[in-house]
């Protein structure tokens, strides 16, 4: 830990050491400190998946995490995993797929998906299905996501 | 009428992705909480704990010697009452005098953070007289000691009594060969949506007030703003970011809304105030938890002959749209069926409750439920197969219903035939081993209202400005609220479709009730139908302005022309033609910028007795759906496997928005089935979190096939009718009616939970059935 009242991680891929009292929640560092307002708060509570961010690879609930536990770590958002021209593969799936409705959670799914298919290239239905129950969204029913992230995963 | 299987347009009716698609997947769309201004003050609530209380006094003193606090509010200082129905104003933005319910707002404060906010309301000091908690609606009916509000009917805590009769029930029952009663129970369920309301606003010197909001009809809010705050109306300017969902929960103009615009003019620095789930639980105005007492007749063929239907509702502590629930629950149980005598009482009753309000499919849910259940009986008594009964008594297109609801376009007969043969339903329907069946439901609902809540019917419903310079960008102006259903996207195309030009020329902006004209925003399954008639007339207009500047150029009559794509050719000889820069370019050359407005209002319908209006709609949509579960008869718990939607939209105009309608839909009345439901001891909500009220997961979602059956409608836009409300209401009856088939257990209480499912087949046993035997 470089300094007692700071964190340091990679965020997106550049180190970071922004100001972080040891109470802070890494949703509230990202959100109300870095201004990364991808990272959606839907319950603080860890139940809906729309904080979804990377840690080191892993799909991590950013509000049930305290911020000083990145430290040393590498954090992608949903702002990191978007190419600076265009749109990922998933983004683009989604965006084909009308995986978005209200598009609240989507940067969650996105993430969560980006993740898996890093993962598992080629998941089964049930594998889809499996690795976004953590992730709640209320308009689609989840169709249209789950054919988003298979038709990524078949590089269509 | 042209059947809509092919498209004729080159945009509308086919996939169309959403056009703020690109911004929503990688985090870019704005919501309100995204919004920083400069100076902003964190704004914060105080709830009751009191479930029912007198507020003698209330003592801010110290809360407002807390360094950092700019503003402590109480009731008192903006109490104008206010509601979204204009006969039903019995809200205020802060507790005046009594608390309601646990959760109503009875402070507010503005600090520089968020701790100090909270440090200040914990010092607000309270002398309260705890009064009579009332959480019973069956208590509530007759007078009461000290009654929720002083509006309730008869010193009671009846809200909204409506009764109906027409025909003549009695007489028809007495000649019926078949009757059913069931009484349907529901809990309440609420929307979860995943975004929480937030608000910001700011007063601004030059006498202004900005209020940024998720609203779903930024319009009622801005007249809720005006008449607490005492503002008029051109000097408040409400702005709609991006929507995180809404199904009727951000549709009322809300308390938190009001106070977060009255502490910034208070502090004169911009304000926000965020909720957290709990807050988003205790505002609710989800649907409410009724109850549905249906007795259904019918002649020795299965002809129906009467409804008689006695409704209690429970509404919380506010009206919100209540009055229009009461109706609703009477006059939405009749289609998609010929009745011809109907009898209705429904009473809505205020409790100590958080409020129900207008929920998706509102007010046509509960009691479609019960009416599709008593049909699955009656069809079982009576020897004849569900889908027969139905097709018996399908209300006809272009008829007129016994409370004079003009019908139109319906393609009900068509949906239920598609879904029976698609679903394989005469070789499953009893016929499937024990644990697993299928069920049919059917519904239909309003298409937007005839009579909608507006300073008077004679304004428009929906006004549509487009402008377009000489980039040849067109900019599409309405106070129309996308929340996610995919109305920008609708409403770019259709301008598009009109003018001939790309989707990517069309520019939708964000509602700003500076420039936005009037759109009553997005409930009632208005929006595509009423939003979508005016924006064709808008492009119409700029595309006859274009046709006669091409028609210049090529030296040709106007009339000789058409449009192309990117271009307006000679209707004879598409090689003839004008770019469709250049014959923009050409028309500006007398006005500059040209502009255009496009507006919808509906004719008048309905008849001349009282609550005529109530249900009345330009068009009407149909559903009938076939689910199939299977159920695992030692632990109650079941699946739904597979749902088969027929739906009559009329037209699909944007067919992945259409299905997203539709899957999204199944979800949420899916989960008003399986275990969604609002948890109370007495007035207490014991589970105001995702964690313990569960929305479906992706694992329990069935496959979805969908079959759409429609034909043009002759008022709809390019003949379209909603898809956004209509296609939730067949999914809980289809389900109900499939654990029938699949285990011989009616059930007529919502949620099905597993043990409740377990009780049913216990019930069955000790009854000697059940098993094989059903």
């Amino acid at each position: 830990m470089a300094s007692p009242d700071r964190v340091s991680f990679r965020l997106n891929g550049q180190p970071v050491e922004p100001s972080c009292p040891p109470e802070r929640i890494l949703l509230d560092l990202l959100r109300e400190e870095l201004r990364l307002t991808g990272t959606k708060r839907g319950c603080d509570l860890g139940t809906c998946g729309c904080c979804t961010v990377l840690v080191d690879g892993r799909p991590t609930l950013s509000c049930l995490t305290l911020a000083r536990l990145v430290d040393g770590r590498s954090v992608d958002t949903i702002e990191g995993l978007s190419p600076a021209q265009g749109l990922s593969p998933v983004q683009r799936s989604f965006v084909e797929h009308g995986a978005t409705q209200c598009g609240f959670c989507t940067p969650g799914f996105v993430v969560t998906a980006t993740a898996l298919l890093r993962r598992n290239p080629h998941p089964s239905r049930a594998e889809i299905e499996g690795a976004i129950a953590g992730n709640l969204c209320r308009c689609t029913g989840y169709r249209k996501i789950v054919e988003a992230i298979e038709a990524a995963a078949g590089g269509r | 009428m042209a059947s809509v299987s092919e498209s004729p347009y080159r945009l509308l009716g086919r996939r169309i992705p959403y056009v703020e698609g690109p911004l929503k997947v990688t985090g870019r769309a704005e919501y309100t909480d995204d919004l920083q201004r400069p100076g902003m003050l964190v704004g914060r609530l105080l709830r009751s704990p009191w479930p029912h209380a007198r507020l003698r006094s209330i003592d801010v003193t110290a809360a407002r010697a807390v360094p950092g606090v700019h503003a402590v509010l109480t009731g008192d200082r903006y109490p104008t009452p206010f509601g979204v129905l204009p006969i039903t104003h019995d809200e205020t933005a802060i507790a005046v005098g009594k608390a309601r319910y646990i959760g109503d707002i009875v402070a507010a404060v503005a600090a520089s953070d968020e701790r100090t906010a909270e440090r200040a309301l914990s010092l607000v000091r309270f002398d309260v007289e705890p009064l009579p908690e009332h959480s019973d609606p069956r208590m509530g009916v007759s007078k009461v000691d000290e009654p929720i509000h002083a509006r309730g009917l008869a010193g009671s805590n009846v809200q909204k009594e409506v009764v109906q009769h027409f025909g003549d029930v009695d007489q028809a029952f007495a000649r019926a060969a078949h009757s059913v009663r069931v009484r349907g129970t529901f809990a309440g369920v609420t929307h979860a949506f995943t975004e929480p309301m937030a608000t910001v606003a700011e007063a601004t010197p030059d006498g202004r007030l900005t209020v940024y909001s998720a609203t779903q009809v930024p319009h009622y809010l801005h007249r809720a703003l005006s008449e607490v705050l005492g503002l008029p109306m051109h000097r408040i300017r409400v702005i709609k970011p991006e929507v995180g969902g809404g199904f009727g929960g951000k549709s009322d103009p809300l308390p938190h809304e009001i106070v977060c615009a009255a502490l910034a003019i208070e502090t004169g620095r911009p304000v926000k105030i965020l909720f957290d789930r709990e807050d988003v639980f205790y505002t609710n105005h989800g649907r409410h938890p009724t109850q549905n007492d249906v007795r259904i007749a019918t002649d020795a063929d299965g002809n129906l002959l009467a409804y008689d239907i006695e409704a209690l509702i429970d509404g919380g502590a506010w009206s919100s749209f209540g009055t229009v629930t009461t109706y609703y629950n009477g006059v939405l149980s009749m289609g998609p069926y010929r009745v011809p005598n109907f009898r209705y009482r429904g009473r809505r009753v205020y409790t100590n409750r958080p409020p129900s309000g207008a929920m998706r499919a509102h007010g046509g849910t509960n009691i479609r439920y019960t009416i599709e259940v008593a049909l699955d009986r009656l069809a079982e008594e009576i020897g004849t197969d569900p889908f027969d009964l139905r097709v018996r008594n399908a209300l006809p297109p272009d008829s007129t219903t016994i409370n004079q609801f003009r019908i139109t376009s319906s393609s009900f007969l068509e949906c239920l035939s598609a879904v029976r043969t698609a679903s394989g339903w005469d070789e499953k329907f009893r016929k499937l081993p024990y644990g697993r069946g299928v069920g049919l439901g059917c519904g239909f609902y309003i298409s937007g209202s005839n009579s909608p809540i507006h300073f008077t019917p004679k304004m428009p419903q929906s006004t549509v400005h487009l402008k377009v310079d000489m980039d040849g960008g067109i900019a599409v102006h309405s106070m129309q609220a996308d929340i996610g259903q995919g109305s920008n996207t609708l409403l770019a195309a259709i301008v598009a479709e009109v003018l001939g030009v790309d989707l990517d020329r069309v520019h939708v902006q964000r509602v700003d009730s500076d420039v936005s004209p009037i759109d009553l925003g997005s409930y009632s399954s208005r929006v595509t139908f009423m939003m979508g008639n005016a924006a064709r007339r808008a492009a119409e207009e700029l595309k006859e302005r274009l046709l006669a500047a091409a028609a210049e150029l090529l030296g040709r009559p106007a009339a000789s022309l058409k449009v192309g794509h990117e271009r307006f050719e000679l209707s004879e000889d598409p090689s003839v033609g004008v770019p469709f820069l250049e014959a923009l370019h050409r028309a500006m050359e007398t006005t500059g910028a040209l502009t255009s407005s496009g507006s919808y209002q509906t004719d008048p319908r309905g008849g001349a007795f009282k609550g005529a209006k109530a249900g009345t709609a330009p068009a009407y949509s149909f559903a009938a759906y076939v689910a199939e579960v299977e159920v695992d008869h030692e632990t109650g718990e079941y699946r739904v496997e597979k749902v088969w939607a027929g739906f009559d939209c009329g037209r699909p105009l944007n067919r992945l928005a259409v299905e997203g309608q539709i899957e999204g839909s199944i979800h949420m009345g899916l989960g008003q089935v399986l275990g969604e439901s609002m948890n109370y001891r007495g007035a207490r909500l014991f589970n105001p979190s995702l964690l313990e009220y569960k929305i479906p997961t992706p694992q329990q979602m069935p496959e979805v096939e969908i079959l759409l059956v429609g034909r043009d409608d002759p008022a709809g836009p390019f003949g379209a009718k909603e898809a956004g409300e209509g296609p939730l209401i067949a999914t809980l009856p289809a389900v109900g009616n499939a654990l029938y088939d699949a285990i011989g257990v009616r059930f007529t209480e919502l949620p099905i939970t597993p043990d409740r499912v377990l009780r049913g087949i216990d019930r069955r046993h000790a009854e000697g059935r059940g098993w094989k035997g059903r």
